[in-house]
């Protein structure tokens, strides 16, 4: 499983990178494998507000619907257009492929989220669970 | 969870196993967009051991089987499968089943997996009296369909017997398939050519393996649930649960080329007459997407303000690279054109009405 050192992560399995006061955030591998072939993407709109843990928008694969959280608080600023026509992008590559980036309202929030390791240890324990 | 005998195959070749109304099986192997592919490009192994089958045989078992479904039987033929809805009194579907004649006094009835005890007991109520013998033999009997437009080519490397010749809708009772004999009927419920093959418990692993290898050249592939759903709705066949239920009759599906009103009897028959001469109030329609979405089953149907159905099925279609439905909509609402929109988790999308099946099957004639 790819989990990027330099990335900080959700329990729900978003990434978050950030760049001076921008957010760039996506889904991790974890998440796209576990999720199977995406076939869309409810891109949140532009100056939406969110909340950290706030619904930013959604995603479908064959089988499901399957909300994506905001890893922190911000304004909607950019949204990757690119998904709407091939959501199978996320598959592809989770990490290059960002959701949408937020102007961030507090950048210590991100503080609140887990590193690499702490998120890979994370994920072993969730796939424990599942057997 | 019930395991089929195949369960072991399934974690050999990396499946993801859930809970399919309680039985262990694969949604998906490498991805159900990859597997629907390959069954309409190449080939597709299923495991459809959950799949029910009841046998009832003697004396009375033609006439009970004519009695107990829409369509007729009595046109049937050894040798012949028929696919056909079996209703209760008010018109409303106990289960969709395919029907086996191999003899006038031995028939087996292929039923799906979640209503196997439900229509066994309903058949059993059925058969009280009537001189024959209903036997529930879904313990002892596993079932695999290879399906694809290579399941031909693979099916004839596994056996000498002309399992070519067979149409579609036809069998070959007790072929040798090496492993051991088995039930070979060119059917499925994916739009394809194919073939699915009733067997012993015992045997399964062995033939899995068989065909497997006998299908690598021809780009085979091990397909699982997720697949088979994306594929049997492309193709807009029914499933029990979604476009079939209680409570909605064959009319009301689609299925008005099963009811066979002219036959002397059959349980519903009345209602269907009667729901055929007051003309349907609603009826399953296709629908695509106009505002990119996916509907799924459950969501509501709108013509403006006004709810007129609901999606009974509706999915992202690999083959058609589109979004699609089907919906059980009133009267009014189900011409081709229609626009009409769908309640997509809080938002409401365009849709429009369009001709179905979504994807003309295959099949050989």
């Amino acid at each position: 499983m790819n989990i990027p050192e330099e990335l900080r992560y959700t329990k729900t399995h978003e990434w978050l990178r950030i760049e001076g006061n921008k957010g760039y955030v996506g889904i991790t591998d974890f998440a796209q494998h576990h999720l199977g072939d995406l076939v869309f993407v409810e891109l949140p709109e532009t100056d939406a507000e969110v909340a950290a843990g706030d619904v930013l928008c959604s995603i479908e694969s064959v089988k499901t619907a399957s909300d994506i959280y905001s890893p922190v608080s911000g304004k909607v600023v950019e949204v990757n257009e690119d998904l709407e026509d091939d959501a199978g992008l996320l598959n592809e590559d989770p990490y290059a492929n960002w959701i949408a980036v937020l102007e961030l309202s507090d950048p210590s929030e991100a503080d609140n989220l887990m590193d690499a390791a702490a998120y890979r240890e994370h994920c072993e324990k969730e796939e424990e669970a599942m057997g | 969870m019930k395991k089929t005998p195949l369960y072991q195959k399934h974690l050999d070749y990396g499946g993801r196993v859930v809970d399919f109304s309680g039985w262990a099986l694969p949604v998906q192997y490498s991805g159900i967009v990859e597997e629907h592919k390959a069954v309409r490009e190449a080939a597709g192994l299923f495991d459809v051991s959950h799949m029910g089958e009841i046998s009832v045989a003697g004396p009375g078992a033609a006439d009970l089987v004519y009695y107990l479904v829409v369509n007729d039987t009595s046109r049937m033929k050894p040798g012949k499968v028929m696919y056909t809805p079996m209703c209760y009194e008010s018109g409303g579907v106990v289960d969709d089943i395919l029907v086996y004649m191999k003899a006038p006094d031995d028939w087996l009835l292929a039923v799906n997996a979640a209503n196997t005890d439900k229509d066994y007991e309903w058949i059993l109520e059925q058969a009280s009296g009537k001189n024959v013998t209903v036997r529930n033999l879904s313990d002892e009997t596993a079932q695999v369909a290879l399906q694809g437009p290579k399941a031909e080519t693979i099916m004839s490397r596994l056996t000498k017997a002309p399992v070519q010749q067979l149409v579609f809708y036809t069998f070959m009772d007790a072929v040798d398939l090496e492993v051991g004999k088995a039930l070979v009927s060119r059917t499925g419920y994916t739009g394809e050519d194919g073939f699915e093959i009733y067997m012993p418990t015992d045997i399964a692993p062995q033939l899995w393996d068989r065909i497997m290898e006998a299908g690598k050249e021809e780009g085979l592939i091990p397909a699982g649930l997720g697949a088979r759903d994306t594929l049997r709705f492309e193709a807009c066949l029914p499933l029990y649960g979604h476009e079939l239920e209680k409570d909605i009759t064959p009319l009301e599906a689609g299925l008005k080329f099963t009811v066979k009103l002219d036959k002397t009897d059959f349980i519903g028959k009345k209602a269907l007459a009667k729901q055929k001469e007051e003309g349907l109030k609603r009826k399953i329609v296709g629908l695509e997407m106009l505002d990119k979405g996916v509907p799924r089953h459950g969501y509501e149907v709108y013509a403006g303000e006004q709810a007129v159905g609901t999606v009974t099925s509706g999915s992202f279609a690999p083959t058609l690279d589109a979004y699609l439905a089907l919906a059980l909509v009133e009267a009014g609402y189900t011409g081709l054109g229609t626009e009409l929109e769908i309640d997509i988790r809080g938002r409401k999308k365009a849709a429009r009405v369009v001709k179905t099946p979504f994807y003309t099957p295959r099949y050989k004639r």
